[in-house]
């Protein structure tokens, strides 16, 4: 059939989801011709689980995102109706903010911001096909027998590629919240020789909020004071909802127990694999039989919406069984659902078949992001549409990849951990994931990425400005307090009255604050000098700083030993069987991800630390040749 | 340049010389530690004694030499030290090396340096990948025995311990939202504690082991004039017990310390035990039989020349399931007893024909006690034994991160921070049990608790 030629970019990204709307906005920012497609432009930055961004680990990838130039935490920032940051009674490496978000509003503000983006069109279209030459992707086919030439192509199809849903016998042909699913795509990818395979996740069901009874339920507030996602903004808006915190019981239990065998999931219709941290509440309830109760959460969906999401409850049960365990849980009697919960079960790629810079290893300029490469959730989803909206541009420049270490960034152990280690359920991001968890905080992530960011082109220069300015406040305000003495005279009764010894001699003001019992706040009682005005991320870093110096200082000595393995190169395409003494296991596994790096082999479960000897006395014996042919 | 390593060099032997080498920046600066003797200078070899700088004991007489890089073997600095072949030591001397800083090297890893650094040429990097294969294979082979036995199963358990707190920390800092119970610091601490105890406690069989220090406890057992001190003589090679054709004269215990295939045994000749009306041979027989009560391994000797009478068969019946090597002895005289039939007395013992005024069965006794070492087979009497000095380095290291992550929890130091030493010391205990592979804990965090949207 004759397709009509409808023009040429340099990156077309398939699917507006998270993972390609930072990857489209992030080609375009560094100049580059980009049409982002969609099945439905109503689905673009669509939130079809739970309404809320960030969390643990999650929070430290938007702040991470947002350093690098990325769009979700001013997306958030501009649309949030409440927030919090969660863990402030653990330490601050492991403070992490959460937003609730109005998901209409989410969607609008992205598809505003793209629709004003340069470089960038957006399409609502179906992809049905990849135009592959010599090993190297050159364009794309539509539904409507068109085709568009590009250098580059991301594939971001989230849940949408061959999508199924499930709720209890029923079982549809579905994308996400309704929207029709991506199946000739599919079909053609698998003919291009990609390997598929089939992942689960679920979603709770909405209800409406005035079907509930609150005062049944322990109201959840957000933060008195509130901290931006994005570096860019000092202050932002003010909470405007609340969250509700409620609890199943026996009754709860007994439904869904009586009922077991009408789920989906354990009907056995359902092949995909689901993550273990997103359960059904029919699986909680199988898996955790002694457990008496289980916790959910109400959350808005929008402020011009009532609708209403149930954390905490997603399930593959018929719709009547659903009704019934709902009702029988405090404020949730006369409940009255809008949309059921389900199960959805769609294709995704082994990420392991990836390179470092999300290029699929065996067609050239072909990139991958977000749930089609295997992880879970939507900010694990914008990180690496970033990264492969990043690397797409700077591989069809000629330039260098940019690739995060596990030393610099939770997205560098994102993928790493999905490259070199696979995964067999939708991967989650964990702060517990990062070995460097101490060096990565929220606090800090644009003093770890902006200046990447912007030598490459995507961070504005005023973001880089914004960036270097903290950077100075925090080393002119830690000096300060170095150098400013106080003794036992204006310090002993402040510390006295919070516990802790008092001084025989004049001491710095940085040494107090070293003391766990003192906070950089406290300190503003007896430091009589005009203290600078600072930042809630400002004085985090400077508090990390100071207190927790000889424990950053090991971190650091750490980074550096994984680094000198990291900063090995192995060669590309290359066939490991030539080395001699590598067991089997190690040469399959080396040929089938080609790591990059001693260091990223080292990773590589089946690969032994005598393997990495023997690698390594490979690569000198390779270098030396190498000098001996020169000569 | 690389971090320090140190091993033994040589070959774990009867030899009477054994080295311990270091390479790497901090060579020297341990050497100075623990030697006390003259200067050392480059490439002399200097007489003293190696002292143990945390005790200040005397562990050995040596010579120490200093190889300053790049004009050493692996062309970073060197410094050997030879002292005397034993295995006791050349393991206390190790251990004191590691404890002063350097890390146990890797297999092959001294020439893997040399070749890395340019020392050996490019004909032999076949060899160097060989070397690295076969002693990572033979050292594997060695630990998977060692792990069949008790440390393994007291390892992981400890392990189980600090995974549970692991888990624990890992839930309060990745699920805070959760309705989990929260972990408090007196929780943490508890535990903490618990593990430090039982690690230590671990850790003392090493520094306290018999099978280091005073070696396999072996007693000599049977009733008198069988050869109970002639097979001590045989075995130690020189005549220490008096031998007569008088029954009853060894009247007391004798003790003799000597290296069996490399394994220090603690030798103990007994009384012959049986019934007498003299005192001071009463005595003795006492001493012999708390002396069998204490020893990890029997070796009960029967006069094949003579038919079982009542006090062999009152051994026998103290034997019960101890392990045991039975030397049927005398095997040049015509015979009364038959092995076989031993054996069917006995099924858990080893039997040995031997005639020890011929020279006959001593090597097949020998091998029998290091077969019982080697294959695991004897167990330990009272604890674990910690023998190796690769497990004690480990335990020593595990130890100190625990203590760390004590004085953490003590001043309240946030979660994250305490669990980068409890995960140090988790990984470390790993080593020992082969277990390093990373994601025991989100797996457990999953499986232990209900979590998720």
């Amino acid at each position: 059939m004759e397709h009509l030629f409808m023009g040429e970019y340099d990156v077309i990204v398939i699917g507006a989801g998270h993972a390609g709307c930072e990857a489209a906005l992030a080609c375009a920012r560094m100049g580059k011709e980009t049409l982002l497609c969609s099945m439905n432009l109503e689905a673009v930055a669509m939130m079809p689980c739970n309404p809320s961004i960030g969390g643990t680990g999650k929070g430290h990838l938007v702040r991470e995102i947002d350093a690098l130039g990325g769009e979700m935490g001013k997306n958030i920032d501009k649309t949030f109706i409440q927030s919090k940051m969660l863990n402030t009674a653990k330490g601050p490496a492991v403070h992490s903010l959460r937003a609730q978000a109005d998901k209409n509003r989410y969607h609008l503000e992205m598809k505003k911001t793209i629709e004003h983006t340069d470089h960038l069109d957006m399409r609502q279209m179906e992809v049905t096909d990849l135009i592959v030459e010599d090993g190297k992707v050159c364009g794309i086919e539509t539904r409507t027998h068109t085709w568009y030439r590009a250098k580059a192509v991301i594939l971001a199809t989230g849940t949408f590629l061959r999508g199924k849903i499930f709720i209890g016998d029923s079982a549809f042909e579905s994308g996400p919240n309704g929207l029709a699913p991506s199946n000739d795509l599919a079909d053609n990818l698998k003919k291009h020789g990609m390997k598929l395979r089939r992942f689960k996740t679920g979603t709770p069901a909405r209800c409406l909020g005035q079907s509930l009874d609150y005062t049944k339920m322990q109201e959840q507030k957000g933060d008195e004071k509130i901290v931006p996602f994005s570096f860019m903004n000092d202050s932002i808006g003010e909470n405007q909802v609340s969250c509700w915190l409620t609890y199943t019981n026996e009754e709860t239990h007994n439904v869904i127990r009586a009922n077991f065998h009408r789920s989906a999931l354990f009907g056995g219709q359902i092949e995909g694999i689901g993550p273990r941290y997103c359960p059904s509440i029919e699986d909680k309830v199988n898996r955790f039989a002694d457990k008496e109760r289980h916790q959910l959460f109400i959350e808005p969906e929008g402020l011009d919406t009532d609708e209403m999401y149930i954390q905490g409850m997603s399930s593959s049960l018929p719709e009547d069984v659903q009704l019934a365990f709902y009702r029988t849980i405090p404020g949730l009697e006369n409940l009255r659902i809008v949309r059921p919960a389900y199960a959805i079960e769609y294709d995704c790629i082994d990420p392991q078949d990836l390179q470092l810079n999300l290029e699929y290893r065996y067609i050239e300029n072909l990139f991958c992001a977000g749930q089609f490469n295997g992880s879970s959730g939507y900010e694990e989803a914008a990180a690496q549409g970033l990264m492969a909206g990043i690397n797409a541009a700077l591989k069809i420049s000629g330039k260098n990849p940019l690739i995060l270490g596990r030393d610099e960034a939770y997205i560098g152990v994102l993928i790493d951990d999905l490259v070199s280690k696979g995964t067999n359920e939708p991967y989650r991001i964990m702060t517990s994931r990062a070995e460097y968890r101490l060096v990565l905080r929220q606090d800090n992530a644009d003093q770890r990425l902006t200046e990447k960011s912007y030598c490459i082109g995507l961070a504005t220069k005023e973001r880089y400005s914004r960036y270097l300015a903290k950077k100075n406040a925090v080393a002119k305000e830690a000096s300060r307090l170095e150098e400013k003495l106080v003794g036992p005279k204006e310090a002993n009764d402040f510390l006295i009255a919070r516990g802790t010894s008092p001084l025989q001699n004049r001491v710095s003001m940085a040494e107090l604050l070293r003391r766990p019992q003192i906070s950089y706040t406290d300190l503003a009682e007896i430091d009589d000098e005009t203290r600078p005005m600072l930042s809630y991320h400002e004085v985090t870093q400077l508090e990390v700083q100071i207190k927790y110096e000889g424990y950053i200082q090991k971190q650091m000595a750490q980074i550096e030993r994984y680094k000198k393995l990291e900063n090995r190169k192995l060669p590309q395409h290359f066939d490991y069987s030539l080395i001699e003494g590598l067991r089997i296991e190690a040469v399959q596994k080396l040929n089938q991800i080609q790591p990059e790096s001693v260091g990223q082999a080292s990773r590589i479960s089946g690969v032994s630390p005598a393997d990495i000897n023997v690698l390594q006395v490979y690569l000198e014996k390779q270098r030396r040749k190498g000098q001996s042919c020169c000569r | 340049m690389e971090d320090t390593i140190a091993a033994i060099a040589t070959a774990l032997g009867e030899g009477g010389i054994g080295i311990v080498r270091i390479s790497g920046e901090d060579a020297l600066p341990i050497l100075q530690k623990i030697f006390r003797g003259r200067k050392t200078e480059d490439k002399v070899l200097t007489y003293g004694h190696v002292y143990d700088n945390f005790t200040g004991d005397c562990i050995d007489e040596v010579m120490a030499v200093y190889m300053k890089g790049p004009h050493s073997y692996t062309t970073e600095n060197v410094v050997e030290i030879q002292c005397h072949g034993s295995i006791v030591s050349l393991r206390k001397i190790l251990s004191l090396v590691l404890r002063n800083g350097a890390r146990l090297a890797e297999p092959g890893e001294f020439t893997k340096r040399a070749f890395l650094n340019g020392r050996l040429d490019l004909s032999q990097a076949e060899a160097v990948i060989d070397l690295i294969r076969a002693k990572s294979d033979a050292s594997f082979d060695v630990a998977l025995g060692q792990l069949e036995g008790k440390l393994g199963n007291v390892v992981r358990e400890i392990r189980a311990h600090l995974l549970d707190l692991l888990v624990n920390i890992t839930v309060n800092i990745d699920y805070p939202d959760e309705d989990i119970e929260e972990l408090t610091y007196e929780n943490l601490l508890s535990g903490l504690v618990q593990t430090k105890d039982q690690i230590s406690s671990l850790l003392s069989t090493a520094d306290t082991g018999r099978m280091i220090r005073e070696g396999l406890s072996v007693s000599i057992i049977g009733k008198p004039n069988v050869g109970k001190s002639s097979l001590m003589n045989a075995l130690l090679r020189e005549t220490r017990a008096i031998v007569t054709e008088i029954p009853g004269t060894t009247r007391d215990t004798i003790e003799e310390m000597l290296s069996i295939r490399n394994i220090p045994v603690k030798l103990t000749d007994t009384a012959g035990i049986r019934q007498t009306e003299d005192i001071i041979e009463k005595i003795g027989i006492e001493k012999s039989k708390e002396s069998f009560n204490q020893s990890d391994l029997v070796l009960f000797m029967v006069d094949g020349s003579r038919n079982l009478d009542s006090e062999d068969e009152e051994i026998l019946s103290h034997l019960g399931d101890r392990q045991a090597i039975v030397i049927l002895n005398k095997v040049d005289l015509p015979q009364k007893i038959t092995s076989d039939s031993l054996r069917q007395r006995i099924p858990s013992a080893v039997v040995i024909e031997a005639s020890l005024k011929e020279e006959k069965g001593i090597t097949e006794i020998e091998d029998a006690i290091a077969d019982l070492v080697y294959g695991g087979k004897l167990n330990q009497k009272n604890s674990v034994l910690v023998t190796s000095v690769r497990h004690k380095n480990l335990l020593e290291q595990a130890v100190s991160s625990v203590t760390d992550a004590i004085s953490m929890a003590q001043i309240r130091q946030p979660l994250e921070f305490l669990e980068i030493d409890v995960n140090r010391a988790y990984e470390l205990l790993g080593e020992i049990v082969g277990e390093t592979v990373s994601g025991d804990v989100i797996n457990e965090v999953f499986s232990r608790f209900c979590l998720g949207k």
